[in-house]
């Protein structure tokens, strides 16, 4: 790639958007992916009789709905991510190489 | 299938109980196991599936005739297809056949450990999957030396990688000789040496493309057969989990009774199969060892390797995701798995022995799911099962193998001896050369290991990958200001130090070398919280206090490394095929 072309991307508002915004979502889920599995590994550790407790008057307890969470939670916000990052994202990008390459 | 009984240590239930660590830390498939009698079911099922295989490779071979060609597909795999081929290199005979042992064994404790093999994905999704397709080629090296001088980071990232490998693949090829004794009731080092042939027969003559498909098979084989063993256990409850647990806790009740426990502790131990138990033993041991699972995926080579077979950063993307809800999913079926072999497996006679006056699971208690396979679906669904979980090793091994060869070609042989002028051809020969070696000595390493406890390898491998290539790869995308010396000497200490730790742990220290219990210098399970703060401590220091003229080019190429990683403008296309 060339110099100019490299200072012409990195000035269009379009590829400024991308960037902060890419960068912006992908830290915020995965500051919130952190705090959910550490959280349950931190709850585990610190409070075991927590999980252990049941629901109702059946075997089943609460960590069972919160353990399989967990795994919905991952696969959730890996999606929303993916989701959001196939239209937004693409879109500004392919603006960002229109501009480019006009 | 009638045991033969050989002499050696019986892991029995009780043994289980009382001290779940010593499989729950094992991603590798391990403890003793008894050879079986020859089960020609089996062998029959695993023989089409090499047949099948094979035909794969012949047609792959046809499509393999550049470098390119032979590490990434031609960069002509769909999204989709990555994510089952992803899925498909992780979901290891391993995680399959132990973790539905743990959750026999122990219940929650299994659902928590198996967690810690998801979390990992959201993260490499978030920060690093698409970037990774813009900038690398290759290997990984292609985008952790990206703007730093090449020869030292790329010597790093394929030493590295080369560890990581090893391990890795020595915890394969011992899983897959215990396996194949277990299941199909051969040697151990015909089993070895089986796997070890077929992996080269598939990398060499068909590469990626061939190694691709053989993961998808088999990624598709083991989800239809554990999503049916699945089913079989849930609409034996009218699928009511509730009804599955209060069975399973009143099994495990009826078995503490039987041990000569008292009515109210024998009440407890049946409910604690329902809530975290052993596994989590202190705080900093859990997060260390979460940290190793959870960074370990996002730098294991031959996964990082996978997102260059997809033509562009959206199917990268789109692989990432089915990885993940296909990972995801699986381990909800073990969870079941593990429950449906307290009720079906625990309470059947004609799977257990005695043993020292213990009952035990006939053959060892990673044959949880394999009894399990039998009593839901007779003889030819266990037939069919223990094809697949020899599949599975076999998959697993040839991503590993590839990943490799291709540091040793790619990254030693073409960017550092040639400085990137050797032709495609020859850099073609010495991966091929490599993969040939790599399976001599993969095969040698399986015979040597096959008495050692190597429950830590497979851990060892995450905390490598976690503590040296995930923050050489991590920072060289995020952070301007890293140079060539801090990548350099922060991934070193990252590699040293979680390597020297894990020797001087518990799970070494004294499983493995034998040293009186509670000796070990360093008391965690895993060394990832320790050795990766070391790792990201070490680049920043070497890199902030670097005023070398490389330093001021490091930084300088920044912003086209950036600009690239975030449009994918200049990034390798896919060849045409």
């Amino acid at each position: 790639m060339q110099d100019s072309m490299l200072e012409r991307i990195a000035a269009d508002p379009n590829y400024q958007e991308l960037r902060s915004k890419r960068l912006r979502f992908g830290w915020l889920l995965t500051i919130a992916m952190l705090v959910v599995y550490y959280g349950f590994i931190a709850i585990i550790a610190f409070d075991k009789a927590l999980l252990a407790k049941r629901i109702g008057s059946g075997v089943t307890t609460w960590g069972i709905p919160v353990g399989f969470g967990v795994i919905l939670f991952t696969i959730v916000v890996t999606a929303i991510y993916v989701m959001r990052a196939n239209s937004e994202y693409d879109d500004l990008t392919e603006r960002v190489k229109r501009e480019a390459l006009k | 299938m009638r045991p033969t009984m050989t002499p050696g240590r019986f892991l029995g239930m009780s043994t289980l109980l009382v001290a779940p660590s010593a499989v729950m830390a094992a991603g590798a498939l391990e403890g003793e196991v008894t050879k079986q009698a020859t089960n020609w079911t089996a062998i029959g099922m695993f023989g089409l599936f090499v047949v099948l295989t094979l035909f794969i490779t012949k047609w792959a071979a046809g499509r393999t005739k550049s470098a390119a060609d032979f590490y990434t597909a031609g960069g002509g795999i769909s999204g989709f297809q990555n994510g089952l081929a992803i899925a498909g290199d992780y979901m290891s005979a391993a995680s399959f056949l132990g973790i539905s042992a743990a959750v026999m064994a122990n219940g929650f404790d299994g659902l928590i450990y198996s967690i810690g093999f998801l979390v990992g994905w959201p993260i490499l999704t978030f920060l690093m999957a698409e970037k990774l397709r813009n900038l690398g080629k290759f290997t990984f090296a292609d985008v952790a030396a990206f703007r730093f001088e090449q020869t030292p980071v790329r010597l790093f990232a394929a030493i590295s990688t080369l560890v990581v490998v090893a391990f890795y693949l020595i915890a394969q090829m011992v899983g897959a000789g215990q396996l194949i004794k277990l299941l199909f009731g051969l040697e151990y080092w015909m089993a070895v040496v089986i796997v070890g042939a077929l992996m080269m027969v598939y990398v060499l003559f068909g590469g990626m493309t061939a190694t691709t498909w053989v993961q998808i098979i088999k990624a598709c084989l083991l989800l239809g057969g554990a999503s049916f063993m699945a089913f079989m256990v849930m609409s034996a409850f009218g699928f009511s989990f509730e009804r599955l647990f209060a069975e399973s806790v009143r099994i495990k009740t009826d078995l503490a009774a039987a041990e000569g426990k008292t009515a109210e502790e024998a009440a407890a131990a049946g409910q604690s199969i329902m809530g975290p138990g052993n596994f989590v033993k202190d705080p900093i041991s859990a997060i260390s060892f979460g940290m190793a699972l959870m960074f370990g995926t996002a730098g294991l080579p031959h996964i990082l390797m996978r997102f260059f077979t997809v033509p562009s950063a959206k199917e990268a993307r789109k692989s990432v995701m089915w990885a993940t809800i296909w990972i995801g999913y699986f381990y909800m079926l073990t969870f079941i798995i593990g429950f449906g072999a307290i009720v079906f497996v625990l309470t059947n006679p004609s799977f257990l022995e005695m043993k020292d006056g213990v009952p035990g699971l006939i053959g060892g208690s990673n044959m949880a799911a394999v009894h399990l396979a039998n009593a839901v679906g007779g003889n030819v669904f266990l037939g069919f099962i223990s094809a697949v979980a020899f599949a599975t090793i076999l998959a697993v091994v040839a991503g590993l193998t590839l990943s490799g060869a291709s540091a040793v070609s790619h990254d030693i042989y073409q960017s550092v001896v040639k400085k990137g002028r050797a032709d495609s051809a020859s850099e073609l020969r010495v991966s091929k050369i490599t993969t040939i070696a790599l399976g001599i000595v993969a095969v040698i390493l399986g015979i040597a290991f096959e008495k050692q406890n190597i429950a830590f390898m497979v851990s060892l491998a995450f905390a490598i990958a976690a503590s040296a290539n995930f923050p050489v790869l991590f920072l060289s995308i995020l952070w301007k200001g890293m140079t060539t010396r801090g990548a350099v000497i922060g991934g070193f200490l990252g590699l040293i130090s979680s390597v020297v730790l894990t020797v001087l742990s518990p799970s070494v220290w004294e499983a493995t070398l034998g040293n009186p219990k509670g000796s070990a210098p360093f008391p965690y399970t895993s060394p990832a919280l320790f050795s990766m703060t070391l790792a990201f401590l070490g680049i920043w220091l070497f890199s902030v206090t670097d005023k070398s003229r490389r330093a001021a080019i490091d930084k300088a190429g920044y912003l086209a490394q950036e600009v690239r990683s975030e449009t994918g403008i200049g990034a390798s296309e896919a060849s045409a095929h």
